[in-house]
């Protein structure tokens, strides 16, 4: 499981970093944002790479956990 | 993701519908909305240049701000937040300003021009995604301003508290502030306060909701090959252009006034040197692909509660008014010798600003 950090990173650079952990070839990624745009752009960037997204809210962060 | 898209389309419509109606109540043509011009407006009803042509406190920019301050306040989604780099931010905003007002629009007057018949701004938009490739560029080579860091809710709130002092300015109109006079230029043309605040609003509260941003259009194209805000942009050109088109075969004879004229000659509030018209494109795109959105989102994002927004907004406004007093700015008759030294030069920060930022070990 790859753990990403993308708390406080402005718009595309948590797509970005999750994009290079998916051309990296892994099939299991860990998201971690804060904002609600970026979760949705993960989340769509995700689902049309075809894994599996699912996601947990902690306080005010939420984990996405990409799976394929 | 259905609904994301149907919801752009929808924004992208009503937006290419308002502008139209803007330019119909007394906006200049192909002006329904221009963030660039408007805060430019703005810094000159504030006294902060003296260009007796361009001076109003454009209520669209307030009502754009508030718009999305309300309904990010409604939907849970204001929250103060910044420490991205904010001087730097700062410096990029200014020169989105510089490079705006050498062609003569923000990316979103961009569109409306396209959509008024402009043939040059078809070059500005040539430009503007030559400015966002070379952004997109360092984007993948690792650039980042840093992370923003939450704040005190106040903080995240001042800048639509200003704007509610902003409008406060401009309806009561006390004698400091300056109003262009009829027939002194662009700034004279305007719709009524309450037409133009609730546009404002509208496109604010749209915008928001929507996400939606020029500059994320092209780059997330390029990027992701996800075409999602391209397309609101597209329903923004096709919408307005219709409507002007309808616009110019009924009112526009009775207004005396043009909403469609195919060419490069002869066209409003622009001017037909392409190479400037492109470079100053090149550096809209560029320093807004730096700042992680075009000057529309900066506002909605200010709204939200983004400082590091707030700050860039803030820099649009410091640069308009530069570019009035050291002559930067284009006119109808075209581009300056000083406003081309600005461009070169802000094109030469871009780059250093984004050499610099790659691989920024802060984030």
């Amino acid at each position: 499981m790859v753990q990403i950090d993308a708390r406080g990173l402005s718009c595309p650079e948590p797509v970005m970093r999750t994009m290079k952990a998916v051309d990296a070839g892994n099939t299991e990624i860990e998201v971690i944002l804060n904002s609600k745009t970026s979760v949705e752009n993960v989340t769509r960037f995700a689902t049309s790479k075809n894994f599996k997204v699912e996601k947990k809210e902690n306080g005010g962060d939420t984990t996405l956990i990409l799976t394929k | 993701m259905k609904n994301e898209k149907t919801l752009l389309i929808g924004a992208g419509i009503i937006l290419g519908i308002i502008a139209p109606i803007l330019v119909f109540f007394g906006n200049p043509v192909n002006m329904g909305f221009c963030i660039a011009c408007f805060i430019r407006d703005t810094a000159g009803g504030l006294g902060l240049h003296r260009a007796a042509a361009v001076q109003y406190i454009r209520p669209e920019i307030i009502g754009i701000v508030l718009g999305s301050f309300i309904l990010a306040i409604g939907s849970k989604e204001f929250e103060a937040k910044g420490g991205s780099s904010p001087l730097t931010r700062f410096i990029l905003g200014a020169f989105v300003a510089i490079g705006a007002l050498m062609f003569l629009g923000c990316p979103f007057r961009m569109v409306l021009r396209l959509a008024g018949g402009d043939f040059n701004a078809i070059i500005g938009f040539v430009g503007f995604i030559i400015g966002i490739l070379i952004g997109v560029a360092f984007l993948k080579k690792g650039y980042t301003l840093g992370r923003t860091y939450s704040l005190p809710k106040l903080e995240g709130a001042f800048i639509s508290i200003l704007q509610v002092g902003a409008l406060a300015l401009v309806v009561m109109a006390p004698a400091f502030i300056f109003f262009s006079e009829a027939g002194a230029g662009p700034g004279a043309l305007h719709a009524p306060i309450m037409i133009s605040l609730a546009a404002g609003l509208i496109v604010g509260a749209i915008a928001q909701k929507s996400r939606l941003c020029m500059v994320g259009g092209v780059r997330n194209v390029v990027l992701f090959n996800d075409w999602n805000l391209l397309i609101a942009f597209l329903c923004i050109f096709v919408t307005a252009l219709i409507v002007n088109l309808i616009m110019q075969n009924t009112v526009a004879a009775t207004l005396g006034k043009s909403f469609f004229k195919l060419g490069f000659e002869g066209q409003a509030v622009a001017h037909t040197d392409g190479v400037w018209n492109c470079l100053g494109m090149v550096l809209v795109g560029f320093a807004s692909v730096l700042l992680g959105g075009c000057p529309l989102r900066q506002l909605v994002m200010a709204g939200e509660g983004n400082t590091d927004s707030a700050i860039t907004v803030l820099g649009v406004l410091v640069g308009a008014a530069f570019a009035h007093n050291f002559g930067l700015a284009s006119s109808a008759k075209g581009p300056t010798a000083n406003g081309q030294i600005a461009v070169i030069l802000g094109l030469i920060i871009c780059f250093v600003i984004a050499i610099l930022n790659m691989n920024n070990k802060e984030a």
